[in-house]
């Protein structure tokens, strides 16, 4: 087994489907029916791919773990998504700010990883690819349109800027997995990802006339088991139904 | 809820095999390009669509119920607008 792939694996898995989870706790609380549902349909395309990329590291581990078991029977610190995605809800403001930061990062990734020598990942980042330039799309309209919106809406989504920046470098953490993968020829070169990323974010926030936190503290943990407090809470719901009734299916 | 609502928008989706736009509803956004982007969660979910247009509500002029019968009814004694006076010749199918 490529001990390497695996993990990196678990990280674009793990990234999809913990932002996917806050996602779907909206479900039923949306400002309005219409956003509701794109809150929903956005929840399902990024468990969607949390299955796809969880069911391929089930594989490349070859130990019997299926996407389920990875999804489910893991404990937090086995989790490597970013602290990033772990955060909570907030407003609806905070909700699209954490998602348009992650997406504007997910796109030229899932952009570069189409190109990997690894056919099955440059699949799923293919496939992925199409519904995450739409999540960019929805999330960036709503910081403008926040941003440039009311008085409140453009402080109150300003303070969830300054709240969430702290977590955005650890979206280019990179270690001897990625770089091994990267010698290999696994992973293509990914440091034009950071920017794109970049680009994307200054473009929309000055659309949306926000403004950068000044550099301060930047906290990172997350690719390395250290998660927040936050993941326990999410994993107690999401791990449930399968701790209480192992095996329990639909 | 908001107390003030966005404006309210219909929804015309084109099929795949069709040719023209339906009319499948109707929702609310606060301009037309988030009108599409709900259209396109709330009424293209299933693959029913390649193709949306939206129209605000308050743009469409509608025919009056209580016309109905100065609107429509003299058409119903007029048979002869009907093509079913004539007889279609030998191997023509798909009348």
């Amino acid at each position: 087994m490529d001990e390497n792939l695996f993990q990196y694996l678990l990280r674009l898995g793990d990234d999809s489907l913990i932002i996917g989870h806050r996602m779907s706790e909206w479900c039923g609380h949306g400002p309005i029916l219409e956003e509701d549902i794109a809150l929903t349909n956005i929840a399902l395309d990024l468990i969607g791919q949390a299955t796809s990329i969880l069911a391929y590291a089930g594989k490349v581990e070859n130990k019997g773990r299926d996407e389920d078991a990875l999804a489910f029977l893991r404990f937090d610190k086995d989790y490597r998504n970013l602290l990033l995605v772990e955060q909570p809800n907030g407003d609806f403001g905070m909700t699209m700010m954490r998602q348009f930061l992650f997406d504007a990062y997910r796109k030229p990734l899932y952009e570069i990883l189409q190109n990997s020598s690894d056919r099955q990942l440059a699949a799923i980042a293919e496939k992925s690819l199409k519904e995450t330039k739409y999540h960019l799309k929805h999330s960036a309209e709503w910081v403008i349109r926040l941003g440039d919106g009311t008085e409140e809406s453009n402080q109150r989504i300003q303070e969830s800027l300054n709240t969430l920046w702290r977590y955005t470098a650890e979206l280019f953490y990179a270690d001897e997995v990625e770089k091994q993968l990267t010698e290999k020829g696994i992973l293509p070169d990914l440091s034009s990802v950071k920017k794109e990323w970049s680009n994307t974010v200054h473009d929309v926030l000055s659309q949306a006339t926000l403004s950068i936190p000044e550099n301060g503290w930047e906290q990172i943990g997350g690719r390395t088991g250290a998660h927040s407090e936050h993941l326990g809470y999410i994993l107690a719901e999401l791990q449930y139904m399968q701790r209480a009734y192992p095996g329990q299916k639909w | 809820m908001t107390k003030n609502n966005w404006p309210l928008w219909e929804v015309f989706i084109r099929s795949k095999q069709g040719l023209n736009h339906k009319h499948v509803g109707s929702l609310r956004a606060a301009d037309a390009e988030m009108a599409v982007e709900n259209a396109r969660d709330v009424y293209t979910r299933r693959s029913e669509g390649i193709s949306i247009w939206v129209v605000e509500s308050s743009a469409i002029f509608a025919s009056d119920p209580s016309e109905a019968d100065s609107l429509f009814e003299p058409a119903d004694s007029k048979v002869y607008r009907h093509p079913t006076f004539y007889d279609v010749p030998d191997g023509i199918s798909h009348m």
